[in-house]
């Protein structure tokens, strides 16, 4: 039988294939240019991978489905900027693996709330959202407060992310790399075989959650959501530069 | 039936399905295949206008132009919605409508924007919002606050002044409420002490023998207190601390007991465990103008002193 309309009609396997084969051209020719144009990641110093604290508490973010109810992601409306601030960079997420863009806001966009609120109020609004703000429908997550922070397999968790493109530093060239593209200080916090000193570190000289005595989830959560949003210092580029990447 | 159905068939495909199930042919209906052609050239249309295709490591720009301020020079770029959103903030309806009023109150004195009903009213509108978002979480929408947590801020007393100079400078930098816990300090009868004096201080019954011996702790080397809150117990604003012969309560929660008791130890335990609360500092969120908008809001939610 001659290849035609009909041959592909009577065989649903080739036609499931064939179909899939003509949407997903309009998906490619949207998405891979992105990976290959320079510009698609603005050019813009500041913006880091997380510390191990910080990815900790992403993680418990995801893990309790924040994103569900908040974006990560300030489209460039007006309204916006004069509620959120500035827009979203993509360099911003260039090291988000899974990015928290979301697409439905219950709440408010989480994007540049780091350094917003101060940690007391974070840990009484993620504790008891109503004892705050009356108004709020957020849940309450008072576990973060009693669950001791597991961190066992940060490094791991730090591993699997170099396999898809963070640059944390295993070996000492990949440490070097980072120490000249971060510098030194910054290099130490990406290093994966100084996971868990690093992690007690940052949460000992920032104690997050107001309690000394204990290391809790609420310790990394409240890291990762101060940090949010403030890699990049603004100030330092023209109005327009940003524009230019588009 | 099947035969009135061959009689009246337009066309068929020729498909023949179980000996004698087929397929009709008719033609689209027309007004589909306008639409169809229509949204053809409106691609055409838009491939011209704006940024579309990838071409190596670029891409083409469209022909569409946007202009807008940059460092005093006046920039234009092609077309895409960071350009459109920067010319929407410079020259937008809103903007513009905003901007008159804004110019106005940036270059007013204090004293000016406070008797000038029309700067006012637009303080207040835009000071709602710039709350709303900003100071609402802690201070509340209303600027209630939460006793113990973040103080009121439309009781007309201020720890750390209320003029607007003094709240301008509170919103911009920020600040740092401590007092130190004297759990170690002192003991649980001298605890009991001082505060029966604290409550006197706002003329509240208590028992004059132990405030007699309260007055030494407070006023003398063994508490200190007067250091922060000075002889007067008026407060001071250089460092914040609370004035105690009011009946405004901004950390101990006195109103909210039943009792002399219930009172007596809302105050022993902000003594006991100190104070420390934050601030956060809104010069770098913040600009100039919204902070300026935001200290007379503040200072008219207290009443304005
Ligand atoms: C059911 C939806 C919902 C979920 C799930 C949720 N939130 Fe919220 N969140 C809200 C709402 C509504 C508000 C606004 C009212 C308020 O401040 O509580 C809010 C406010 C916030 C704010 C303050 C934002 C601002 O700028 O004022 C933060 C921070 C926040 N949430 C963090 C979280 C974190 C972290 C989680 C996961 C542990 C979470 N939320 C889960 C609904 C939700
Ligand atoms: C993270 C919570 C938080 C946020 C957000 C916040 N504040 Fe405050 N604010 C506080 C705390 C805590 C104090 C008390 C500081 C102290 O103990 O001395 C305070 C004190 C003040 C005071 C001084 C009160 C006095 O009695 O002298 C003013 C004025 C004030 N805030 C205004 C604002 C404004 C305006 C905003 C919004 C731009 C804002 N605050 C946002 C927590 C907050
Ligand atoms: C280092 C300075 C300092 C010392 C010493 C100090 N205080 Fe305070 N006190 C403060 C400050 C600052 C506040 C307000 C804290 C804030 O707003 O964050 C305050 C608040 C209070 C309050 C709460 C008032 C309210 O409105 O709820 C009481 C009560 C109080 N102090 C009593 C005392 C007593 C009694 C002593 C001595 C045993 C004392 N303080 C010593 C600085 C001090």
């Amino acid at each position: 039988m001659k290849f035609s309309h009909e041959s592909i009609e009577i065989n649903a396997g080739l036609l499931i294939v064939l179909t899939l084969v003509a949407i997903s051209i309009g998906g490619l020719v949207e998405i891979v240019p992105l990976f290959y144009i320079p510009g698609t990641i603005e050019k813009v110093d500041g913006v880091r991978p997380y510390t191990p604290l910080e990815q900790a508490g992403r993680d418990i973010y995801t893990r309790e489905g924040c994103y569900l109810c908040h974006s990560q992601m300030i489209r460039p409306f007006r309204d916006e900027k004069l509620r959120f601030g500035h827009y979203s960079l993509a360099a911003e997420s260039q090291y988000d693996h899974p990015f928290q863009w979301g697409s439905k806001r219950t709440g408010p966009d989480l994007a540049r709330v780091g350094k917003k609120y101060s940690n007391a109020w974070h840990v009484q609004h993620l504790k008891a959202p109503r004892s705050v703000v009356p108004e709020s429908i957020m849940p309450n997550y008072p576990w973060l407060l009693e669950n001791t922070l597991n961190y066992s397999d940060m490094a791991d968790r730090m591993r699997a992310l170099k396999k898809v493109g963070v640059p944390y530093s295993e070996t000492s060239a990949e440490y070097q790399a980072n120490v000249e593209k971060f510098g030194k200080a910054k290099a130490d916090l990406f290093n994966i075989n100084l996971a868990d000193e690093n992690l007690l570190a940052q949460a000992r000289a920032e104690n997050f959650d107001g309690d000394r005595s204990r290391l809790t989830e609420m310790d990394a959560l409240v890291a990762y959501l101060q940090v949010l949003g403030t890699m990049v210092d603004f100030s330092q580029y023209d109005e327009g530069y940003f524009a230019e990447f588009r | 039936m099947t035969d009135k159905q061959t009689d009246n068939a337009v066309q068929t495909t020729g498909h023949a399905w179980d000996g004698d199930l087929q397929e009709f042919n008719n033609p689209l209906p027309r007004w589909w295949i306008w639409a169809f052609y229509a949204s053809v050239a409106f691609a055409l249309i838009y491939w011209i206008l704006y940024p579309v295709w990838p071409v190596g490591h670029d891409y083409t720009k469209g022909v569409l132009t946007v202009s807008y301020e940059s460092n005093g020079k006046t920039v234009t770029q092609h077309w895409n919605t960071r350009a459109k959103y920067i010319e929407d903030m410079q020259t937008g309806e809103e903007s513009l409508k905003q901007k008159a009023y804004l110019d106005k109150v940036v270059n007013a004195s204090y004293a000016a924007i406070l008797s000038d009903p029309d700067m006012m009213a637009f303080t207040r509108s835009i000071g709602k919002g710039l709350f709303g978002d900003n100071c609402a979480a802690c201070h509340g929408s209303g600027g209630n606050g939460v006793i113990g947590k973040f103080p009121n801020l439309v009781d007309d007393s201020w720890l750390w002044g209320g003029t607007v100079e003094d709240i301008h400078a509170t919103i911009s930098d920020g600040h740092r409420g401590f007092m130190p816990a004297f759990r170690e300090t002192l003991n649980d009868e001298e605890l009991e002490q001082v505060a029966n004096y604290v409550l006197s201080l706002s003329g509240q019954a208590v028992d004059k023998e132990q405030v007699a011996a309260g007055d030494k702790i407070f006023n003398g080397q063994k508490g200190g207190c007067h250091y922060c809150h000075t002889h007067q117990a008026k407060g001071m604003k250089s460092v914040g601390s609370a004035n105690l012969t009011d009946a405004i309560w901004s950390i101990a929660d006195v109103p909210d007991a039943s009792d002399p008791k219930g009172k007596l130890e809302a105050v022993e335990q902000v003594i006991r465990n100190g104070v420390q609360r934050r601030m956060p500092a809104w010069r770098d969120r913040l600009t100039p103008e919204q902070i300026k908008l935001l200290a007379v809001y503040v200072h008219e939610l207290g009443g304005g002193k």
